[in-house]
């Protein structure tokens, strides 16, 4: 319908497209604003496409989140590559809620003529003096609303030099865990064993600070991939939901649409791609392919990007799917350096990023508020010699009012009880209510282990007789034909 | 209608190991048919059985696989009192790491319920073997104690346990006593035939109320009254050896020994190797030799491999005679693998599984039944149908072969060699035949008018 209309429309002037942008509360892209204008050259009301918010309102109050685009709605929408310009929101739904926030004036868009600007006047004083009014009521909305939290944490390097980068992520686990996440929802991915190699002067600990004061490493770690499991395919799996029927439940990533993930990589990288276990990398197109699957999948609410390798900003460079944020510690063209050797071990220990992450993140403890603006401000670049960079374009609330513990501490449902709660010792009721065996009528025996006899006299197990096949067959099939073809079928009877 | 196994023990297997895998956070998902193989004689079932067929029995080994903490944290959940309270305090993995061996076992089969044997009950035995090097920490001496061992001491009993037990060996070597002593005093002093050896325990039982009457941690104690200089450990009566011989990449040795060192008995020992299909065996180069004479095995039992679908199964029943060593050696030629095959660290070598030596040894003291509902958990694992001897089962050594490595950049070097050839030589070539030049370009206006006077048409 907007297509038609575009086409039979005379050609589109400048001020037609000031017209249309006016009422829009952020830049949007071509094709957006000529529906857009098509729309209201048509006559048809501005606020997007009819039904797309029927009933969503009542939605809203409650708390759950703004209107998304239907999958089918996204995969028509042209994706724009390369910048980081996001795909357009028909955001026209909570336009008016967007814009009081904001300050704007304008609260409806206005069609054509003066009375619908007259109108939009009024609205937009009447939101004026609402705005403070509603404005909790918009921090509280905006507040986010996810109900769990998960956290994929992936070290892709092998080999005895890349300690630092199994440091990096075992730093990660620990501060996650200690904020709250359980181990049944972290999925940690560590490529090469590093505490019990062979080359560990101390077995069973991974040390992030020289002088051995830290052990990440732990004494309940729970590795869910590990060595050769790390691959590019498995990690793409977890991240999809597209995995075997068989895998077992610690090796999957059960989100639902309101879970918080912390995604956590770290490894050798280079413009574009990341380097998984020195045989195959993982580009920033298929990364950012697989968020998408998993937003369209609704396999996440709002998702937390880190990643911690040289050029590290090409990894989000491509992300297209809404509600991620992106971290990363080196811009493109530049190294991610690593922080200090131990000289007892013999290695680097962790990399600048996330050395100086863990610092920030040990101050944290499970209630605390510190926001995500804090996070950019981690490491500047006279501590990390490279520039952190960070990507929040896509992300609809303002790093300001998300927690720290949004994503890397844990929502629990905790219900306190004063009633006391006795164990019963005497576990004699329980075995009565066992259902009854079946009795053998004579005493069972224990296998032999060694039955020497037996083994010796065991028949041979019976071959499955098959009949040849292939080559066999065709070399006696030759023989046959040969020898009746020179003898005659008459001597058939010398044979059986 | 032509295959005898029924195909849901294999789908079983892969279910069971996808979900130990999960649940131990060991990658026992790399299990299926390239490693797994049916052994036709070694692997009798540990608990009540009633004639199993042994072709629903299936074993594998992944000799890559790592034990780390992350092994020992899920086993240490299976405990009822998990690692807060009980004989599981001790397990810390710094301690349990740091050590010349470690070993976890979980073991899980059906036993009599009573003495009377009618009924079944299911049990679930989890072992933890560890070796510690106090020799040579402790500065020579054999003293050792509970917080040396594992910084910690044990400060009560698990409430869920029924018996919470310390065994400490003081048996007597030689007929000497008063040659080491344990603090504090144990509760009880128990004599039990272990491996047809009598031996001598001193218990700590954690559920007597006495033991944490004066303190509320229990250090156990053991101190050697003279210094053990020049004491030697006991050989065990059979153990054994494996290594690969051999050079270059072509063509190697796999070489077993097994050592009788009783002096009079001899026995007969089971040998089970798996070989992965990637090292191909001669089997007509198998030699067993005994004291330089050759040794035919009473029963051998060979399924050779298929290529990336079946190791080599290699299943032997040897005799032993006594005080002797046994050499078996089998040549095997190494296979290239495809490239997508190797692993990530190719040049690390590739790991061929220990072999499993079962045998019935010869017990120096005759165990009682009345013996075996008395002696201690760790004792009781094999059951024994008569007290004359015990079995055991020993592995050997996993191995370490090099296969021949590719170059891996090579595809990448042959892809853009390739592509220059074609795109400077013929892609220059083309573009002189086909296309007009308009003005300009001398050289190779010249060289393009020479081939179109070739061709019979006008220059440019």
């Amino acid at each position: 319908m907007a297509r038609s209309a575009a086409t039979t429309a005379p050609a589109l002037q400048k001020r037609d497209f000031k017209q249309a942008l006016q009422g829009l509360a952020r830049p949007r892209g071509l094709r957006c604003v000529t529906k857009r204008l098509a729309r209201l050259r048509a006559g048809a009301p501005a606020r997007g496409p009819p039904g797309e918010h029927d009933g969503r309102r009542t939605q809203r109050r409650t708390g759950r989140r703004p209107h998304l685009p239907r999958p089918e709605a996204a995969a028509r929408r042209p994706h724009m590559r390369g910048g980081h310009s996001p795909p357009p929101f028909p955001a026209a739904a909570e336009a008016g809620t967007l814009r009081r926030r904001r300050g704007k004036m304008a609260a409806a868009v206005p069609a054509v003529g003066c009375v619908r600007a007259a109108a939009a006047l009024l609205l937009g004083c009447c939101g004026a003096a609402l705005a403070s009014g509603v404005q909790d009521q918009a921090e509280q909305f905006f507040r986010s609303g996810h109900t769990n939290n998960w956290a994929v944490l992936v070290c892709t390097s092998r080999f005895w030099f890349n300690y630092r980068h199994v440091a990096n992520t075992l730093s990660v686990y620990r501060s996650v865990k200690r904020l709250g996440i359980p181990d049944s929802h972290i999925v940690l991915m560590l490529a090469d064993d590093m505490a019990c190699n062979p080359r560990n002067p101390k077995p069973a600990t991974v040390f992030s600070h020289k002088n051995m004061e830290l052990n990440v490493y732990g004494d309940d770690v729970e590795v869910d991939y590990r060595g050769y499991e790390v691959t590019v395919e498995n990690f793409l799996r977890v991240l999809t939901g597209r995995i075997p029927p068989s895998t077992p439940r610690s090796k999957r990533l059960l989100s639902d649409d309101r879970s918080n993930i912390l995604i956590y990589m770290t490894g050798h990288g280079g413009n574009g791609f990341l380097k998984f276990q020195d045989s195959e990398e993982i580009t920033n197109v298929e990364l950012a392919d697989a968020f998408e699957q998993m937003w369209q999948k609704r396999r996440y609410n709002e998702l937390l990007f880190i990643i911690d390798t040289c050029q590290g900003a090409s990894m989000y460079e491509r992300f297209y799917s809404p509600n991620i944020m992106a971290l990363a510690s080196s811009q493109v063209g530049e190294d991610s350096l690593s922080h200090q050797p131990d000289l007892a071990i013999g290695v680097h220990l962790m990399d600048r990023y996330t050395f100086y992450v863990l610092e920030f993140l040990e101050e944290i403890h499970p209630a605390s508020q510190t926001n995500m603006n804090d996070l950019f401000q981690v490491c500047p670049k006279s501590l990390c010699v490279s520039t952190p960079g960070h990507r929040t374009d896509l992300f609809q609330r303002d790093p300001q009012n998300v927690l720290i513990t949004d994503f890397f501490g844990s929502v629990r449902k905790v219900e306190i009880t004063t009633e006391t709660i006795s164990l019963d010792r005497d576990l004699a009721g329980f075995e009565s209510k066992l259902p009854k065996d079946e009795l053998a009528t004579e005493p069972l025996k224990y296998a032999e282990q060694f039955p020497v006899a037996q083994i010796i006299h065991q028949k041979p197990k019976q071959k499955d007789w098959h009949p040849p096949g292939g080559f066999i067959l065709g070399l006696w099939a030759l023989i046959i034909m040969v020898f009746f073809k020179t003898y005659g079928i008459k001597h058939m009877k010398h044979i059986f | 209608l032509w295959y005898l196994f029924s195909p849901s023990v294999d789908k079983a297997w892969k279910e069971l190991t996808n979900i130990l895998s999960g649940i131990f956070c060991a990658s026992l998902n790399f299990i299926d048919s390239t490693n797994t193989v049916t052994p036709t004689a070694s692997f009798k079932p540990l608990g009540l059985a009633n004639g199993t067929d042994h072709r629903l029995l299936r074993y594998t080994v992944l000799p890559r696989e790592v034990v780390c903490t992350e092994n020992l944290t899920p086993w240490k959940k299976l405990l009822p009192c998990g690692s807060k309270a009980g004989l599981a305090v001790l397990l810390k993995a710094e301690r349990l790491f740091h050590s010349s061996y470690h070993s976890q076992a979980v073991h899980i089969r059906p036993i009599c319920r009573d003495a009377s044997c009618l009924a079944v009950s299911w049990e679930l035995r989890q072992t933890l073997t560890v070796v510690f090097d106090s020799f040579c920490s402790s500065q020579g001496k054999k003293d050792w104690s509970l917080f040396k061992m594992f910084s910690r001491t044990l400060t009560d009993a698990c409430p869920l346990a029924s018996e919470s037990k310390v065994y400490v060996d003081i048996s007597p070597k030689n007929k000497e006593k008063e040659l080491l002593e344990v603090t504090p005093a144990p509760t009880s002093v128990h004599e039990a035939v272990v491996q047809g050896d009598k031996r001598t325990y001193a218990v700590y039982d954690l559920l007597s109320p006495s033991l944490f009457n004066t303190s509320r941690s229990l250090n156990v104690q053991l101190k050697w009254k003279r210094p053990q200089d020049s004491s030697e450990l006991p050989t065990p009566v059979l153990h054994a050896q494996r290594y690969v011989s051999g050079y270059g990449l072509q063509t190697g040795q796999i070489c077993t020994l097994i050592y009788n060192t009783h002096p009079y008995r001899a026995f007969p020992v089971m040998l089970l190797e798996t070989v992965p299909w990637y090292l191909r065996l001669y089997v007509h180069t198998l030699t067993i030799t005994t004291k330089g004479k050759e040794n035919k095995p009473s029963y051998i039992h060979y399924e050779p491999a298929q290529d990336r679908r079946r190791p080599h199964l290699l299943e032997m029943l040897i005799q032993l005679p006594a005080s002797s060593v046994t050499k078996i050696t089998i040549q095997f030629e190494r296979a290239l693998l495809k490239w997508t095959e190797y692993t990530p660290d190719p040049n690390h070598g590739f790991y061929v599984g220990s072999s499993v030596l079962s045998a019935l040894l010869p017990s120096v003291i005759a165990m009682k039944d009345v013996d075996v509902e008395q002696s201690p958990l760790f004792t009781s694992l094999f059951p024994s149908s008569d007290g004359s001897s015990y079995f055991v089962r020993l592995y050997t050594e996993p191995l370490l072969v090099n296969l021949p490595t590719p170059d891996f950049s090579m595809p990448y070097n042959v892809i853009c060699l390739t592509c220059t050839v074609v795109a400077v030589c013929y892609g220059s070539f083309y573009n002189l035949l086909t296309r007009t030049f308009q003005g300009g370009g001398g050289l190779a206006k010249r060289l393009a008018n020479i081939i179109r006077r070739f061709r019979g048409v006008p220059p440019l």
